[in-house]
């Protein structure tokens, strides 16, 4: 390329939708601004097509083994710590990247113990094997919290066990950074889908989606709007998670695992 | 036939306007385009649910499958009575009289697949007593596939030929037939045997068997109506035209209402000239509809799986 005396033009970046482990523009066209960014403003079909890959990409990372998954949200915590600076940028503390990632690592732990602590060999009255163990749930919508920490702590419990989730979020720059993270991070396309825009125009959809199988609103800080979702969302018996505001630097314990986590029982002959 | 007729029907089909492939390409796509929304979409849904051909046509169709499949074809929506039946359900030979246990009487077709169904590859008493024996059963349309082999070595005749025989063999039934686009090569030859098809008597005339790579297109449906438009023009007779195999989606169902709408007209736009082969597109289409009437998303747990 030959040098030019001009001055060099910027080179602006427009913060768009994670779907289906694409980067589209949201399909209504819209955008806003956030800080001085241009963001893609997601719609309700926007979230339709985020069901879509969600479940398309579902059985595939639940039939997946844990050990591997475990691995893939290693990773995650890896690429995470080498795009240090990025976060940094966009006014994430240090900190809260050192726990974001040491969350990251401790999830990816837990992902092949889930099933030994949520799971269970039952003593019956019979010559039967009874053994019950947790399954994902399916496709999970998240209503998530704005900072780097607060979605990694409601994106990574809800995949880890193998469901895949739909994200809404209103700290778009930080998303949309950590959607780049995910989609170098062998994480398959669809296990995790980023939807940037207004929690209040999108959960609705999500909540009462028939094809959504759990409804996490840790980042609903309108209490109206969380119980007109969780009223939606009772419509097709969705499992709901509502933590409310919480310091997300405490240890979180297993419910945030357990909440998208359903129990399949099996008896199984034994003496013959 | 005498010879004279039949060199009359090569020089009628190769005089033909060639296809512009560019062109209905384009025309297809820009169609394709149309934004159908609210209360007209209700209606195009409604209106599509009543011109599907439920279809099964695998190896493994059991009496049992087959008559849970004519069930749904009477009421697709268990849960909404205002949800139409299908215009017909479509199977092998040997299912028909399974499938006409249970729609006999109720207004939904009962369509067979016969002559050697999907290859064609047979002799001709054979496709013959395949045909009967589907009409025997119950079978009031029969879709026929026509030998490519003959038509693409150039042999009309004998296409033709086997045609009007088995024409005559469906007696009272419709009788659609089957080009198979996908294996003709090109939109000139789809032209050709459009119209080959329509002089030997067909009924319908459909793209394809659903069986190999390339099924219905809108491009070949596209050329495909202007046949059915020029033909009624020049010969007075109407045909009808079924697109079949690739058809899943609402949206897709919606292109090709489009389509009938802006080249043929409303003529076509009933179940009696226009018809949808396929299986997995009613299950998207009962979708749709319950997301227009209830107002939130639906999911596919809550339908039959077929």
């Amino acid at each position: 390329m030959p040098k030019s005396s001009a001055p060099r033009l910027s080179v602006r970046k427009t913060f768009k939708l994670y779907i289906g482990g694409a980067f589209p523009r949201s399909e209504s066209g819209r955008t806003y601004l956030v800080d001085g960014d241009n963001v893609a403003l997601a719609s309700r079909k926007d979230a339709r097509d985020a069901v879509v890959a969600a479940r398309k990409a579902q059985p595939k990372w639940a039939g997946a083994t844990a050990y591997n998954r475990g691995q893939v949200v290693y990773r995650i915590a890896e690429m995470v710590e080498s795009r240090r600076a990025e976060f940094k940028a966009l006014g994430t503390a240090g900190d809260e990247v050192n726990a974001a990632v040491d969350r990251l690592v401790w999830y990816a732990g837990w992902s092949d113990k889930i099933a030994q602590v949520a799971g269970n060999a039952n003593p019956v009255a019979g010559p039967f094997f009874n053994l019950s163990s947790p399954e994902p749930t399916g496709v999970v919508g998240v209503i998530a919290p704005p900072t780097l920490l607060g979605l990694v702590s409601v994106v990574a419990p809800a995949v880890v066990t193998g469901n895949t989730v739909v994200v809404v979020t209103g700290g778009p720059q930080v998303a949309v950074t950590l959607a780049e993270v995910l989609a170098t991070s062998d994480v398959p396309g669809g296990v995790v889908n980023i939807l940037t825009g207004h929690a209040a125009e999108i959960a609705p959809w999500l909540a009462s989606h028939d094809d959504v199988n759990g409804l996490d609103l840790t980042g609903v800080d309108d209490p109206t709007l969380a119980v007109e979702l969780e009223q939606a969302a009772a419509g097709t018996l969705k499992r709901v998670r509502r933590a409310g505001r919480t310091d997300f630097t405490n240890d979180p314990g297993l419910a945030p695992m357990t909440a998208f986590l359903e129990t399949k029982t099996v008896w199984h002959p034994k003496g013959f | 036939m005498t010879a004279t007729v039949m060199s009359d029907l090569r020089s009628l089909l190769h005089g033909l306007p060639g296809v512009d492939k560019v062109g209905v390409e384009a025309r297809a796509a820009a169609l394709a385009t149309r934004s159908v929304k609210t209360t007209a979409k209700a209606q195009a849904i409604d209106l599509a649910i009543r011109m599907v051909d439920l279809t099964t046509l695998e190896g493994a169709d059991t009496p049992g499958k087959v008559r849970a499949l004519s069930a749904k074809a009477l009421r697709p929506d268990p849960a909404d009575p205002t949800c139409p039946p299908v215009a017909a359900i479509c199977v092998y030979p040997a299912m028909v009289p399974v499938a006409f246990e249970v729609l006999k009487g109720s207004g939904v077709h009962l369509a067979s697949v016969a002559t050697a169904f999907p290859s064609g590859q047979a002799p001709l008493d054979v496709k013959l007593a395949d045909t009967r024996d589907a009409v025997a059963g119950g079978a009031d349309e029969i879709d026929m596939v026509i030998s490519r082999g003959a038509f693409l070595a150039g042999d009309y005749t004998k296409v033709f030929d086997e045609i009007v025989a088995v024409k005559e063999a469906c007696g009272s039934a419709h009788l659609k037939v089957i080009l198979e686009t996908g294996e003709l090569g090109t939109y000139d030859n789809v032209r050709r045997a459009s119209w080959l098809a329509m002089l030997a008597g067909a009924d319908f005339i459909k793209t394809s068997t659903g069986k190999v790579p390339v099924a219905a297109t809108l491009p070949v449906t596209l050329v495909m109506l202007e046949a059915v438009r020029d033909f009624r023009a020049r010969a007075g007779r109407q045909i009808g035209v079924k697109p079949a195999g690739g058809i899943r989606t609402t949206k897709d169902a919606m292109k090709y209402l489009v389509l009938i709408n802006e080249t043929v007209g409303d003529d076509w736009l009933s179940p009696d000239w226009f018809r949808f082969g396929a299986s997995s597109l009613l299950n998207d289409l009962l979708m749709q509809r319950t997301k227009l009437t209830t107002g939130h998303y639906a999911g596919p747990d809550y339908f039959t799986l077929d």
